[in-house]
């Protein structure tokens, strides 16, 4: 027991600093630093370029200048298409969650199941199959040409109306978990006090249910709104160059790099605000439901023509929500150039799946995707366990900067992280240890990095609140050392939140295209990127080739995130 | 098997004082008590001692050595948490296994130790079992087997019984005290149960507010309680506001605000009390010591409020200026009821004097 003075009076210096109250704030200095350099210096960056020029407001002044009104113009546009996106997919995604959660119809199981499937679509993949399907050249618009010998197609998809339609496609599952969640929670008891007290249906209904349905409500309506405001693809696919976005993609493409970050400070503004708002209203809202494990009831639909409609309903539901997924599976195996103006491809081959796996050139894509999605999402990984066990554990002042700097890069759209990130390191400076990151391997990895930074943060912490100190302690007391501890008794028993955050973040990785598209190299194209690049070269199938891949991929992601909460919940305490 | 000495020990939160303080001497063996209601300092005490927090002020010693700002995992202790804190992880076995791999022990090594503790704690059976499959009764005990398998020096004990229901806690309380003894560790033991305290421990500390009140055997402290806290906190009493009248030798007299005089032994008094003439006392009276009949002290009430728990009869009688808790053995007797009248005495070596 007894040690040599010498090592004893260093054991106290070491002891002493380990056990100052400062000492935590050399623990979480690394953090910070990840963050600083990669958040808040490119956004300075950003920042410090669209005020540069002789005229400091330049860039602000061509933005707001009334008589070439094409960015403001660009910015109303951008937030029409989100007021209506947060319209539509409200009605659509809060009808679903109520006739799915509260009555009983033929196929309401299957449909409870495909509900989610827009979730599991890439975006730049969901697009494209809505333009297959519902485009100009699309499936059905020729079909019924055909069909009533028209001379030109009767309908398609186009525009902000195409944009809109993508948009409540791909983001009214935000509504729709939400609302169901709520609906899962309302306790039946208050609906039938309700109308004890006398209160008819249509009384219950404004008064009872959706008062208590506003909090999710709300919640979705600024989450959808955000995301439109980001999404860049749709408006991409359907040439509607006046959003926001696509001017910083044009911006940038055409080299005047100032307009791109003076329009990144303004789309930034926007999403920030909304950042804010959403963070704020969160706390805010109280949790009402505090009746536990209600059976909610399920009305039956019961007369005749009500169940023939719910049944036809279903079944067109089933329709639209399976139809992209089938037309991407058809199109992959149709030989590329070879379908013009039939209504369906004639001609099909097994060459492009074949092509995944032999061709160089053709798996090098995956290749790459997979190599830097995996860098990305094992730096991930050691950030977002660090950063979720000291936001949990340890006390510091700075949680809330901590916290928000993770949120922030969630909230900037793509397209703007993209923008600091070239503007960051497209010189050498001493966060890229004195090296120009644009145009190598590098770049594409720290943009899914910091696109991602809260996936992993957020489902670890989950995990980790859920986990009793005393455990830990328990390990301490009996002789563990903290690093002891933590592999032993803390990864193991936060593994399966660390799992979920991670894999959603590889999946994310793996298709990412809104950064991947302005900032890839040449010498490592993303699959993402591939795709657009097929399209365009109307190699279509083995651009959907590609798309079904991904979607194995985050089909396969989704059942064994299902399977591990499952699981957990079983061997929790 | 160490002994723990705590000088001079605070421990501030921010602005809140958690301990303010502390000086205490615990034997080496002894079975000690931290006894308290909540938020009284009692676990940051015992928190310091584990070395999961750092005090403020002062410093701590296990025997000789100075361990108060020794990390836990080094100062070889035991302990057992309110919730167990077991591994949900790991099965029973590799629960109590955890603190012999740390110390790197050869496997055979572990599997006799593990073996011996399970059967000590009567869970033979139930080596390979998952936590969540156990009882709360034997989730407590694998949580007693695994602090004690490694060892310790000072087995620390954080209100291990609070999450049993009663009759397991009795149970339990029983098991413990047998095992300590065996085996002869340290013990310390948090709880806020006073009936706990007195059936184990050696000696008990009562706290109040982050300071100690009283450090005493377990009859010192229910006989001879220090001040009117640690008597109203301790079992049941009456405590009633008098003036010291006259003191006669040994013999005290005080008078309540109405005139009725009591009276007593002046040795039965706290240390702190000053004994002048006309100083203001408090009476502290247990309601078992409490007689019917007539005897030393005699007094006349009106009975407000009667309880019959099959062992006593307790009543509460009216004398105008105070209420007199009494608990009088069930003799198989006719019960008074509420509003007649009922004559009462006190033998005068049952009061007991307290100051402020």
């Amino acid at each position: 027991m007894e040690k040599p003075p010498v090592n004893s009076y260093q054991e106290n210096a070491w002891t002493r600093l380990t056990q100052s109250k400062w000492f935590v704030y050399v623990l979480i200095s690394p953090l910070f630093l990840v963050l600083f350099a990669y958040v808040v210096f490119p956004f300075y960056q950003t920042f410090v370029q669209s005020f540069s020029g002789d005229d400091a407001l330049y860039n602000y002044k061509k933005f707001f200048n009334l008589a070439s009104p094409a960015n403001l113009e660009a910015l109303w546009t951008s937030i029409y298409i989100s007021v209506i996106s947060v319209i539509t997919c409200a009605v659509v995604g809060v009808t679903m969650a109520f006739l799915l959660e509260r009555y009983d119809f033929p196929g309401r199981r299957i449909l409870t199941i495909l509900v989610l499937v827009p979730m599991a679509l890439p975006p730049l993949v969901g697009v494209l199959s809505f333009t297959f399907l519902y485009g100009e050249s699309g499936i059905f618009p020729r079909a019924i040409q055909h069909l009533f010998g028209l001379d030109q197609v009767p309908f398609s998809l186009k525009g902000i109306w195409g944009v809109v339609v993508v948009h409540t496609f791909t983001m009214y599952t935000y509504f729709y978990l939400t609302a169901s969640a709520a609906i899962k929670g309302l306790d039946p008891s208050l609906e039938e006090a309700a109308t004890s007290l006398g209160a008819g249906r249509i009384r219950v209904w404004t008064k009872v249910i959706l008062p208590m349905l506003t909090p999710s409500i709300i919640a979705a309506a600024l989450l959808v709104f955000m995301v439109s405001m980001a999404s860049y693809t749709a408006p991409l696919m359907f040439g509607v160059e006046r959003t926001m976005t696509m001017q910083i993609y044009l911006s940038r493409t055409n080299g005047n790099l100032e307009m791109a970050a003076t329009q990144s400070m303004i789309l930034s503004f926007v999403s920030i605000s909304f950042l804010i708002i959403m963070r704020w209203y969160q706390n805010r809202r109280n949790y009402q439901n505090l009746s536990k494990g209600v059976s909610v009831h399920r009305s039956e639909v019961s007369s005749k023509w009500m169940k023939i409609v719910a049944t036809v309903a279903s079944f067109i539901s089933t329709l639209i929500l399976i139809l992209p997924i089938l037309v991407l599976i058809l199109i992959s195996f149709s030989v590329d150039g070879a379908w013009k103006t039939q209504i369906l491809p004639t001609d099909y081959t097994l060459d492009h799946y074949i092509a995944l796996f032999t061709d160089e050139r053709t798996w090098r894509p995956i290749w790459n995707s997979i190599q830097m999605g995996v860098v990305a999402t094992f730096g991930n990984i050691i950030f977002g366990v660090a950063a979720a066990y000291a936001m949990v554990r340890l006390n510091f002042k700075g949680k809330t900067l901590l916290d928000i700097l993770i949120m922030v890069p969630w909230a900037l759209p793509g397209t703007v992280v993209a923008v600091n990130l070239i503007a960051a390191f497209s010189t050498e400076n001493i966060f890229a240890f004195n090296q120009v990151l644009i145009g190598t391997f590098w770049i594409l990895p720290l943009a899914y990095f910091i696109r991602h930074l809260p996936l992993i943060f957020r489902s670890t912490s989950a995990s980790l609140v859920q986990l009793d100190q005393s455990i830990e302690e328990a390990s301490r007391s009996l002789g563990a050392s903290w690093w002891y501890t933590f592999r032993r008794i803390v990864i193991p028993l936060t593994f399966t939140g660390i799992l979920a955050g991670t894999l959603l973040a590889l999946v994310q990785s793996l298709g990412e295209f809104v950064a991947s598209i302005l900032i890839y190299s040449t010498s490592t194209i993303p699959l993402s990127v591939a795709i657009f690049q097929k399209l365009y070269a109307f190699k279509f199938g083995t651009a959907c080739a590609y798309g079904v891949l991904q979607i194995c991929l985050i089909l396969i992601v989704l059942i064994i995130s299902e399977k591990l909460s499952k699981g957990s919940a079983g061997s929790a305490i | 098997m160490k002994s723990v000495k705590i000088e001079n020990v605070s421990k501030q939160f921010g602005q809140v004082h958690g301990v303010k303080d502390l000086n205490l001497d615990i034997k080496a063996g002894e079975f000690f008590t931290f006894l308290g209601p909540s938020g009284c300092g009692k676990t940051t005490t015992l928190r310091m001692i584990a070395g999961f927090y750092y005090p403020s002020e002062g410093k701590i010693h296990f025997d000789d050595r100075d361990v108060t700002l020794l990390q836990p995992n080094r100062r070889n202790i035991g302990m057992v948490f309110q919730n167990y804190a077991l591994f949900p992880h790991m099965t029973v076995d590799e629960n109590i296994a955890f603190g012999l791999q740390v110390r790197k022990l050869p496997k055979s090594e572990i599997k006799q130790k593990v073996d011996r503790i399970r059967g000590l704690v009567h869970l033979t059976q139930y080596g390979s079992r998952k936590i969540n499959e156990l009882s709360g009764g034997q989730q407590q005990r694998v949580a007693l087997a695994r602090a004690l398998v490694i060892e310790p020096d000072i087995l620390l004990l954080d209100e291990p019984l609070s999450n049993l229901d009663a009759k397991l806690r009795e149970e339990t309380r029983i098991e413990i005290k047998r095992i300590q003894s065996e085996l002869g560790v340290t013990t310390i033991y948090v709880t806020h149960d006073q009936m706990e305290a007195m059936a184990m421990s050696d000696r008990i500390m009562v706290m109040e507010n982050g300071y100690v009140k009283q450090i005493g055997t377990p009859q010192e402290i229910y006989n001879r309680p220090v001040n009117r806290f640690v008597a109203d906190f301790i079992g049941e009493t009456n405590l009633i506001e008098a003036t010291i009248e006259s003191i006669v030798d040994d013999v005290i007299s005080a008078k309540t605000i109405n005139g009725i005089v009591f009276t007593g032994q002046k040795h039965n008094s706290s240390p702190a009390l000053s004994h002048m003439i006309g100083d203001i006392v408090f009476i502290s009276i247990r309601p078992e010591s409490i007689n019917q009949g007539t005897g030393d002290n005699t007094l006349t009430g009106k009975i407000s409020f009667v309880e019959f728990t099959g062992v006593s009869v307790n009543y509460i009688v009216d004398f105008v200026d105070f209420l007199l808790k009494v608990m009088i053995i069930n003799t198989y007797g006719q019960l008074k009821s509420i509003g007649e009248d009922i004559t009462l005495n006190i033998a005068n070596e049952s009061l007991y004097f307290l100051g402020e």
